[in-house]
């Protein structure tokens, strides 16, 4: 088990510095999907295989998508590319090597000081995870569902303002006649990511 | 017998019994859509045309597998691998019987819905990796269509999760001893069933590849064995969508008379075929209409079956 989760805390840093210095923006998006379930990995070998699953079902399967999903709309050729590599100078890691190397420092002196590894905890299966949710931090969960509420009437109301909106344009364009099987299209392509 | 070895012998049975299966449900469904259509299909390769999987798979072989110029090649590469690679993992945990199960795990459905999260990402980068706007319009809604599809699928599933008071498949089936979770679990039972088409992009939910629209959608660009590999991804689904929905609703390996394994076959066939009805009966929706739906109407069917399942549970328990 320990040898799984070396190899995986490996894979997700070097998932996680590929991420980082990817020109092309889906290359990194997958990298950092790679890094992901790598993280997921290394969360079953400490013990947690609910948490694996949610960082699977949620980071990697919802979230990422969405991610890759935004940036093909946007369609990012070659110019995005050349972008990168301009602002992807040497002197651009500088200010975050020196972070990181606070951090590994901090890690390596707690290491050194715990002397061994710590032991290999008890599995928490899902139903201590839902007692803890429900238990103890049950207001935690209750304010995380005000906020993504919160969203979801947001996000609605600014899609429904904008689809509104747009029927009036494309109503007006049939009415006059011009354009009207260009607007077609250009509502029926535009519909998924709105209704996403 | 050695362990290691028993369950080396498993997992190739599965493994071959499933790829082979899915190849020759192409044949199945051309056959039986033909007869639902008043054709004969595909019958002069072998006997009862049996052979005509064999001699297809001979030419795709042999097809040239081009890769456009314009493509974003190692994207183009991976896309038609990462569906195949995700199907065939979920199998791992489902359990056909109570011997022919590779792992045995109390996050399995989780494991299941991960995996099939992942699998959207084979169409929505083939899409955007072929660079075609028909493709990346294909991969836009199939990303859209699974993503939204998939959130109720989950919810479907948990009301068999609180019967059973597990996420292991294993203890669901063995849940299902007095009676099949069909039964008290219809409504959870038919979304999942809906879910489960339009995660595999069956007709009628197959507007990712509408070929009336998108020429094929998001694998226009392909050819050779990887539109191959897209091909043998659908089927697969298809198989694992079945085994699933017998697994959870209709008691798995569980029946009178008859060996587990023959049980679990023939439910798994008996869901095949009605998917394959479904792609000879129903019409193609609009996108809009296929996302509103799942939106407006299964996502509160789903919380609502949630709902009354668990405090159902929680009335029986006091």
């Amino acid at each position: 088990m320990e040898a799984i989760f070396y190899i995986a805390a490996i894979v997700a840093v070097l998932a996680t510095v590929l991420t980082v210095t990817r020109l092309n923006p889906v290359h990194a998006l997958l990298y950092l999907t790679v890094s992901l379930l790598a993280v997921a990995v290394v969360f079953y070998t400490l013990g947690a295989p609910f948490m694996a699953a949610l960082e699977v079902v949620i980071y990697a399967g919802a979230i990422m998508v969405l991610f890759v999903f935004v940036v093909m709309l946007l369609n990012l050729g070659r110019h995005t590319v050349d972008l990168e590599r301009s602002w992807l100078s040497p002197g651009a890691f500088v200010g975050p090597a020196i972070l990181a190397a606070i951090l590994v420092g901090e890690v390596s002196y707690l290491l050194a000081r715990s002397g061994t590894l710590t032991p290999p905890v008890a599995e928490v299966g899902p139903h201590q995870v839902a007692l803890a949710l429900y238990g103890p931090y049950l207001l935690g969960v209750e304010l995380a569902s005000f906020l993504l509420l919160g969203a979801l009437v947001g996000a609605y109301h600014v899609g429904s303002r904008r689809a509104q909106g747009r029927t009036t344009v494309g109503s007006r364009s049939d009415r006059t006649g011009l354009a009207s099987g260009g607007d077609l299209v250009r509502t029926g392509a535009d519909r998924p990511s709105g209704a996403a | 017998m050695n362990p290691v070895l028993l369950k080396i012998i498993v997992l190739l049975g599965i493994l071959i019994v499933v790829l082979t299966l899915a190849s020759g449900l192409i044949w199945l469904e051309r056959r039986l859509l033909a007869l639902w259509q008043d054709r004969y299909g595909p019958n002069r390769v072998g006997p009862f045309g049996l052979l005509q999987v064999l001699a297809d798979m001979i030419k795709i072989f042999f097809k040239e597998d081009w890769i456009p110029p314009f493509a974003d090649k190692p994207v183009f590469v991976l896309a038609p691998a990462i569906i195949v690679i995700t199907v065939l993992l979920t199998f791992a945990v489902v359990p056909f019987t109570p011997l022919v199960q590779i792992a045995d795990t109390n996050i399995a459905l989780l494991f299941f819905l991960g995996m099939s999260s992942l699998g959207v990402y084979s169409v929505v980068l083939g899409g955007w990796a072929s660079n075609n706007k028909y493709s990346l319009l294909g991969g836009m809604r199939a990303a859209s269509q699974m993503l939204s599809y998939e959130v109720f699928m989950g919810l479907a599933m948990m009301g068999t999760v609180m019967l059973a008071g597990s996420f292991s498949m294993r203890a669901i089936v063995e849940a299902q001893r007095h009676m099949w979770f069909v039964v008290p679990q219809f409504l959870g039972f038919v979304l999942f069933l809906i879910a489960g088409i339009a995660e595999t992009r069956r007709l009628p939910f197959d507007l990712p590849e509408a070929e009336s629209e998108l020429v094929a959608g998001f694998h226009s660009e392909y050819s050779g064995m990887k539109f191959g590999m897209f091909f043998v991804g659908e089927y697969l689904g298809v198989i694992l969508i079945s085994v699933l929905l017998s697994v959870l609703y209709f008691g798995g390996w569980q029946g009178p008379f008859l060996p587990p394994i023959v049980w679990i076959v023939l439910k798994t066939l008996f869901f095949i075929c009605f998917f394959i009805l479904l792609r000879a009966a129903m019409p193609r929706p609009r996108f809009d209409q296929l996302m509103s739906w799942g939106w407006k109407w299964m996502l509160p069917l789903s919380l609502l079956n949630l709902a009354v399942t668990g405090a159902v549970v929680l009335a029986m328990r006091r």
